[in-house]
């Protein structure tokens, strides 16, 4: 498959991009809003052309669980689901990490708490980058913005996940998830063979019994000394994840008397706002953290100096609010905007937010 | 040029996917697009709308608080959304059903009978392409009809292509109820 440029909705476009990039394996259990996943790879049928399997389990928990045993054997695998499945999913997650394991799980988030709406949400962005499951781990957390994104991210978070040997998460939204948009599908990259495998993948528990020394693959140590030397490892990756994959992006930041940081597809209802507010003669720049994890901590105070005030956009009570104030040590006004329980806000909203709370 | 649109109706109406063969046909006019839909449990009988915007320029945001086009197929929709075409806008409504007319004169108002036309056709099921052929009209974007038609065979299964004609035949109905007024 060539290079091709299609209109589709953001979770067709998941399934097509992880046929395009080789993954080997989807194990997923359908929920609103993102059950177009399972149901364009169905359509798509992989199995039939690039090999890769593709399973509805029978439940949200059965469909980790088969993430961590495919991806114990070095393949790369994935799985889906919308809040509450992905609740479901926080011990497996946690295994997974320590058993320093790549895996891609994909989130599109929808209004919470509990069951919930079906409607887009941010809400889950503590559950994402502060652990969710137990236990002191990270996973690499993709914010995507546009449904290009959404193709793009399932590229780099299979390269990321391999790399560091941890979990990445696309942390989407129903926004995004729903939309359709222009996307540039790239062109099929094979799925490895069991020979690249092995060398990519050295601890990987292939099933080579006898022809070199035992691969174990498990989270469990007894020992505490010995869990504490695991620990510190985890630790030195991720601050090596820091430092060498944070990613954002700056719209108009330069020249600008204010600030909006905001994530996923609510960063471009920001930037119309910003559109908005300069034909008031208000001048914002925004930043969009692309990695929610590793935060763009460096890049935000960088940006908010000479700023009068920065307005964190999220569709959530406020989360991320969190780590904007740590990255700029409330040296200036930082208030939150967001709209709850599924209701997006429009641009207009966030202009009227913006000169409440900020401007004033 | 930049058209922010949005179709409103009741679910069934076929709203959502005249919206997605606008967008495709956007699409083959080398045009940013996208088509955010208000999905979820309003599949039949409760009101679906989607919003289209069809751009030169990367587009920001995909949700809107005003229109260039509003499309309105029901009173609930009308009632919603008339007052949300900016000034200079255009809006376009379906006559049947509507008791409470709506009353701008800042915007061009157009209201037309698409469900007669398409009695007219014969086929029901061409109704939202009426209505997609009275927006093409009215729209200040000339999208050339050889790349609606492009849209409709991206957007239409394959099976359907042998109704493209009759689409076509749908949308020329709707440009001729708008050219009448």
């Amino acid at each position: 498959m060539k290079e091709e440029v299609r209109l589709m909705k953001g979770n067709e476009a998941i399934a097509h991009a992880a046929i395009r990039y080789g993954c080997d394996g989807y194990f997923g259990y359908p929920i609103t809003p993102q059950s177009e996943v399972l149901e364009t790879l169905e359509e798509l049928m992989p199995w039939e052309t690039t090999g890769m399997t593709v399973l509805q389990a029978e439940s949200e928990v059965a469909a980790i669980n088969m993430v961590y045993g495919g991806a114990a054997s070095g393949k790369a695998v994935m799985t889906s689901s919308s809040s509450p499945g992905v609740s479901l999913k926080q011990e497996g997650i946690s295994y997974i990490a320590a058993a320093s394991l790549p895996a891609l799980i994909l989130n599109v988030m929808r209004g919470g708490p509990g069951l919930g709406t079906i409607q887009p949400s941010q809400a889950d962005y503590f559950q994402a980058t502060k652990g969710g499951g137990h236990g002191d781990y990270h996973l690499i957390v993709l914010a995507p913005s546009t449904v290009q994104e959404m193709v793009d991210f399932v590229g780099l978070g299979f390269d990321l996940a391999f790399k560091y040997c941890n979990p990445a998460m696309i942390l989407a939204d129903g926004i995004v998830g729903q939309m359709m948009e222009k996307v540039v599908l790239p062109e099929q990259r094979p799925r490895r063979t069991e020979e690249e495998i092995r060398r990519q993948c050295p601890w990987a528990a292939d099933g080579r019994k006898g022809l070199r020394k035992r691969n174990v693959i498990t989270s469990l140590e007894l020992e505490s000394a010995r869990m504490e030397v695991i620990n510190h490892k985890l630790q030195e990756r991720y601050r090596e994840i820091e430092k060498n994959e944070t990613r954002w992006e700056e719209i108009d930041v330069e020249g600008a008397d204010y600030l909006i940081v905001a994530f996923g597809s609510i960063a471009r209802i920001c930037t119309k706002a910003k559109e908005l507010a300069a034909e008031k003669g208000i001048k914002v720049g925004i930043v969009r953290p692309i990695t929610l994890w590793p935060f763009p901590s460096e890049a935000i105070a960088r940006a908010a100096e000479g700023k009068k005030g920065i307005l964190c956009v999220e569709l959530n009570a406020g989360q991320m609010i969190e780590d904007v104030r740590l990255a700029v040590h409330d040296s200036l006004p930082v208030e939150h905007f967001g709209r709850l329980g599924g209701i997006i806000p429009s641009p207009d909203e966030v202009v009227k937010a913006l000169e409440e709370k900020i401007i004033k | 040029m930049k058209e922010e649109i949005i179709i409103a109706g009741f679910g069934g109406q076929g709203v959502l996917s005249m919206g997605k063969i606008l967008a495709y046909s956007g699409l083959m006019d080398d045009k940013e697009v996208t088509w955010m839909p208000s999905y979820g449990p309003e599949q039949r009988g409760g009101t679906a709308n989607v919003t289209v915007i069809l751009s030169d320029e990367k587009i920001s945001s995909p949700v809107l608080d005003t229109y260039d086009n509003v499309i309105a197929l029901n009173q609930q929709s009308l009632d919603k959304f008339a007052s949300k075409v900016k000034p200079g806008g255009i809006l376009i409504y379906d006559t049947n059903g509507i008791h409470n007319h709506p009353k701008r004169d800042d915007i061009t108002i157009y209201p037309i009978d698409a469900m007669g036309a398409t009695l007219e056709l014969g086929n029901s099921k061409a109704y939202n392409m009426v209505v997609m052929g009275a927006l093409l009209e009215a729209m200040d974007y000339k999208l050339p009809m050889e790349n609606v038609v492009k849209g409709l065979k991206k957007s239409l299964p394959e099976r359907h292509h042998k109704l493209i004609p009759l689409n076509e035949q749908a949308i020329e109905k709707g440009r001729s109820l708008l050219k009448k007024q």
